[in-house]
């Protein structure tokens, strides 16, 4: 624990020798590319695949009437909604899926979805979410009965009565409307998969693209149970993964038609989408339309908060939450602070765009709740006359304040809110550039200094309440040690990049004492690895890395029972120290793990299994707060606008650390991907539907050019329910990042009388904002 | 991103390449960098039946002073002039630009000629060009004829190269006297095309006084433009702030931005403006 170990993985990935689904080939393999929709909203008159089948080298062409004869054109989502694979009358977004052409190479398969002629008739689309309230608005989805609107779900957390109390009483209120758009976590990766399907065992391998090897088996068996493809035919193996950022979670229209045409023609089928169609069609993120409120009193106490989400879907309901989550544990959004009221609700609408509704980085829409509430943080800190580190310092809960039970309900395990902003303030020197800030503003410059103090929740989650499709959402691990003292140890997560290889053989050594070099770290398998619902939502160290240390204990246990054996003493008489047993007071009388786990083997005690394993399945009693304190500098150009991050210290508070490196290096792609909402990233779609930025020339993710010399730090408060004290990292950064950029860039022009900027925050933007005030009519006159 | 099927040569010689381009008519493409080329035909936004590889043929890529001129070979590559001598010294203008051409994947391949002669105004050469006042010779089966850059830019992605033709060499009057040269574009991210781009070119005799002024704009006509009107209030000027203030704000007037994801064209011309303003200083900077 807390050592700066070189990941195990890389010695693979930088040297280009990871196994990732594209470098799967398998005897027979045929490919598929799919024919998309160039239209948002029409009915499709006919599709001729004529000209398709004449192309040398195309083997079929797959339309929705070839699956709907199965029952296999639609399929249910993770949040018991439904979804196309293929569709048979009408295309509800540009770029669904209309038809597959399966051919022996991928460029005459390219060729021949070039030659698929299909007629539409196209009508006008849905693409304002406010639009789909209205009561005369076009109800898409038809296709359900009785559907008289576009309305999904309303959800509402809180106590209602008091807050509205509060607000009506309340010394100083704020409030602003702001959109959370939608983005996409355009994982360098893309998705993809080879669906190898053995007719004479009536077998299904599928090699995958998935967070949640597990988890989609189950959905496999639940969706083509009814063909005979059962749970114990189907095997998932989630190969290496170029990231996933929770874009990885859920089952695309192009999974299932793999395997339904692999199962028909009994051929391995492999379909990798391109850059173009992940970015258009896969599941975005984000798209909340909140109005936030924040009321308190003059002195600058935070009193209570009211939050209200349009959530904008798309044409189903595609999100990747918990099942009793409609929002995702957005309600995390009260904040760092101590206050007793708050009112959420929120409301889903269909549109004509892509569905999902992914926890990109994020431990579902907690990032919109973060953004919401430092924000109003900022606008009510300036309303009350208050330095806005100065009004967080003062409405922080407490350290000795918890567990601390928030008005919606969770109970946060632990935090230091206080001693982790002021390390921020103190690393990037906040009064000395306050009174910089002062200076450069009589010379005409542009200065801003933005706060964010998050909390965010992770580690999804205790059973009771956590489940996805009603699966619960424990981990396991599943530690094999062998004879000689290696091990090698399972679990039902999968990394896309996080380093799991390292940290889970780092945590395993700890509580066994064996050097982690021996301890082979295996998962995406669901024929080999324990059963778990994967990696997403920060949850691998709260559930498995739990699951691997309390495995590691009960093996300890058995150890120490050999051990006693071995030594001749009774267990009592026995102390641990890493790696090995001695007798207390005898520290010559003495067996290593290694002896331990040989004689388990060889001369275990009688009526002792034989053997050296153990398995556990980790029931979090409740989930983990991480929480960071971040300061943000930018300086903006006052004429061209450009918006340049001098600064960014972070300093995070994930309880206790297992690798610091790998926790830095989580830490800073988190912060990358939080300036890519807070300044450049946003699908933008016109008003008939076409995708304004469908390619990586126009959806502009950050590179290392974009990046700031990122400064981190940490504050260490332990999750006290933990067995080993960590809360998770990976999502922390992104989350907490965009509104401390925000905050800075606003505050660099809150003195022209600008209140507040829509995230992304362009040049170009900004600009328009500026004009608006008429700050260049000032600076020509 | 799969191109349509095409043909593919690689000829030794510019004979070689003239008779394929007779061959393959009117659908076949020169391929020199291929890094707008190829990405356009993955897109399936072009699709030539043919690509003749120029890259195998020798004496392309030179960088030399010559007879009055610089001379830069159409297959030189970016990486080229970032690590030309001759270059950073004298002609820091393509030092700006090549910086902020794409990312250095592509500077090692793309070409000078091939981010001329795609006759695109969001390319950042054409607009240094015009402000160098460029010669572009074209070489063809009967010879060689030398075209101003003022004339090569015909229309979106077509220029002054007929069919069988090749865009060879570039010819730059050679820097001479106080003379001084800068580029800047605005740009969204790294690698991004000009929301807004100003080449300025200035030379100033002993007394101070501007006696060239050349001013090319990248990404804001439909072909890449010539800040005539701003040229001609700097020549015979002192250059001071308020001569370049008036230069600055007719090429703001003077260009004709189009709104899309970079920006409105409100934006875009007050981009042109201040741009301008900062190269005509950087410019003069490196003339003293």
């Amino acid at each position: 624990m807390g050592h700066s170990k070189k990941r195990k993985e890389d010695a693979r990935f930088i040297q280009g020798k990871g196994n990732y689904v594209d470098d799967v080939k398998l005897p027979g393999m045929l490919y598929m590319d799919i024919v998309r929709s160039p239209y948002a909203y029409a009915k499709i008159k006919s599709i001729d695949s004529s000209k398709a089948l004449e192309i040398p080298g195309v083997v079929a062409v797959v339309t929705g009437k070839d699956l709907e004869k199965y029952n296999l054109h639609w399929m249910p989502t993770l949040m018991s909604d439904t979804q196309m694979v293929l569709p048979t009358d009408t295309v509800m977004y540009q770029a669904q899926e209309v038809a597959a052409v399966i051919a022996t190479d991928r460029y005459i398969a390219r060729d021949g979805k070039e030659a698929v002629i299909v007629e539409y008739e196209t009508m006008k689309p849905l693409m304002d979410p406010f639009d789909a309230l209205d009561p005369e608005a076009p109800v898409l989805r038809s296709d359900k009965e009785g559907k008289t609107d576009n309305h999904i779900w309303h959800w509402e957390v809180g106590d209602k009565e008091k807050t509205d109390d509060i607000f009506s009483n309340a010394d100083i209120t704020v409030k602003q409307q702001m959109h959370i758009p939608r983005i996409h976590v355009a994982s360098i990766e893309t998705c993809g998969c080879v669906a190898s399907y053995d007719k004479v065992e009536n077998h299904l391998t599928m090699y995958m693209t998935t967070q949640a090897p597990h988890a989609i088996r189950t959905v496999i068996a639940l969706v083509a149970g009814h063909v005979g493809l059962t749970e114990e035919k189907i095997r998932v193996i989630s190969p290496d993964i170029g990231g996933g950022f929770g874009g990885k979670v859920p089952v695309y229209p192009g999974y299932v038609i793999a395997i339904a045409v692999s199962f028909l023609t009994g051929s391995p089928i492999k379909w990798i989408e391109d850059r173009s169609e992940n970015l258009q069609a896969d599941s975005f993120a984000r798209d909340y339309h909140i109005t936030a409120e924040m009321a308190g009193t003059s002195d600058g106490k935070i009193q209570a908060t009211r939050f209200k989400v349009l959530a904008d879907h798309g044409y189903t309901d595609a999100s990747a939450n918990p099942s009793k989550f409609p929002t995702g544990l957005f309600s995390i959004g009260t904040g760092s602070y101590d206050y007793g009221a708050a009112y959420m609700e929120a409301d889903a609408v269909y549109t004509n765009k892509p569905p999902g509704g992914v926890a990109y980085r994020c431990s579902f829409r907690v990032t919109e709740a973060v953004h919401a509430i430092e924000r109003m943080t900022d606008m009510f800190a300036k309303k009350a006359g208050k330095d806005p580190a100065q009004l967080r310092m003062e409405n922080f809960i407490k350290k000795e304040d918890f567990p601390w039970a928030s008005p919606t309900g969770w109970s946060y395990d632990s935090g230091d809110y206080h001693a982790g902003l002021k390390l921020a303030m103190d690393t990037v020197g906040y009064d000395e550039l306050r009174i910089e800030q002062a200076q450069l503003r009589k010379e005409g410059k542009l200065m801003g200094i933005g706060i964010s103090t998050f909390t965010e929740v992770v580690g999804a989650g205790p059973s009771k309440d956590f489940d996805i499709l009603g699966i619960k959402m424990f981990d396991s691990a599943e530690i094999r040690v062998h004879p000689t003292g290696k091990a090698i140890a399972r679990f039902g997560t999968k990394s896309q990049g996080q380093g799991h290889e390292t940290t889970y053989a780092q945590i395993i050594a700890e509580e066994l004492g064996i050097p982690m070099e021996h301890i082979q770290i295996e998962e995406g398998d669901t024929d080999t690895a324990p059963y778990g619902l994967g990696t997403y939502a920060s949850r691998s160290t709260p559930t498995a890395g739990a699951a691997a240390a309390m495995a590691a204990r009960k093996l300890r246990d058995k150890a120490k029972k050999i051990a006693a054996h071995l030594l001749e003493v009774s267990e009592q008489d026995l102390e641990w120290e890493p790696g090995k047993f001695f007798v207390k007071g005898a520290p010559e009388k003495v067996k290593t793990i290694q002896e331990i786990v040989f004689a388990a083997y060889t001369n275990h005690p009688e009526g002792m299994e034989g053997g050296f394993e153990a398995t556990h399945y980790y029931d979090p009693p409740n989930l983990t707060f991480p929480s960071g304190a971040y300061i943000c500098v930018v300086d903006v150009d006052p004429e061209t606008c450009d918006i340049k991050v001098r600064r960014f210290v972070a300093i995070d508070d994930c309880g206790n650390i297992i690798n610091p490196m790998i926790v830095q290096g989580q830490v800073h792609g988190g912060l990358t991907q939080g300036i890519a909402p807070a300044m450049y990233e946003e699908l933008i779609y016109d008003e008939a539907g076409n995708i304004l930025n469908g390619t990586f020339m126009d959806y502009l993710v950050p590179t290392a050019v974009e990046s700031p010399n990122w400064e981190t730090g940490h504050t260490v408060t332990p999750a006290p329910h933990h067995p080993i004290g960590a809360k998770g990292v990976g999502e922390s950064p992104t989350v907490g990042a965009p509104p401390a950029i925000v905050n800075a860039i606003v505050d660099a022009v809150a003195h022209l009388g600008i209140k507040h900027l829509e995230i992304p925050v362009t040049p170009f933007k900004l600009y328009k904002e500026l004009k608006a005030v008429g700050y260049f009519n000032q600076q020509e006159a | 991103m799969i191109a349509e099927p095409f043909g593919y040569s690689s000829p030794q010689s510019l004979d070689e390449a003239y008779a394929l381009l007779h061959e393959h008519g009117d659908d076949a493409k020169i391929l020199a960098g291929g890094h707008s080329l190829i990405p356009m035909m993955k897109l399936r936004f072009a699709a030539p039946t043919h690509l003749i590889d120029i890259n195998k043929i020798p004496g392309l890529s030179y960088i030399k002073e010559e007879d009055g001129f610089l001379k830069i070979g159409a297959m030189t590559r970016e990486v080229d002039l970032e690590e030309s001598d001759i270059i950073s010294s004298r002609y820091q203008i393509f030092t700006d630009a090549s910086k902020l051409i794409a990312d250095p994947q592509v500077r090692n391949f793309g070409t000078i000629g091939g981010n001329i002669a795609h006759g695109d105004a969001a390319n950042d050469h054409p607009a240094v060009m015009m402000a160098l006042d460029a010669e572009v010779e074209i070489s063809g089966q009967d010879g060689k004829r030398s075209v101003s850059i003022n004339e090569f830019f015909h229309g979106f992605y077509t220029t002054a190269v007929q069919h069988g033709e090749i865009l060879t060499e570039i010819r730059i009057p050679a820097a001479s006297g106080h003379f001084g040269s800068a580029y800047h574009k605005a740009e969204r991210k790294v690698g991004d095309y000009a929301t807004a781009g100003v080449a300025v070119v200035i030379r100033v005799d002993d007394g101070g006084i501007c006696t060239k002024a050349g001013i090319g704009l990248t990404n804001v006509n439909a072909v890449p433009m010539r800040a005539i009107r701003s040229e001609e209030a700097l020549v015979g000027s002192m250059l001071s702030a308020g001569d370049i203030a008036k230069a600055a704000q007719y090429a703001a007037e003077d260009c004709n931005p189009s709104s899309d994801l970079r920006g409105d064209e409100d934006y875009k011309r007050h981009l042109v403006s201040v741009i301008t303003k900062r190269m005509i200083n950087r410019a003069l900077e490196r003339a003293k």
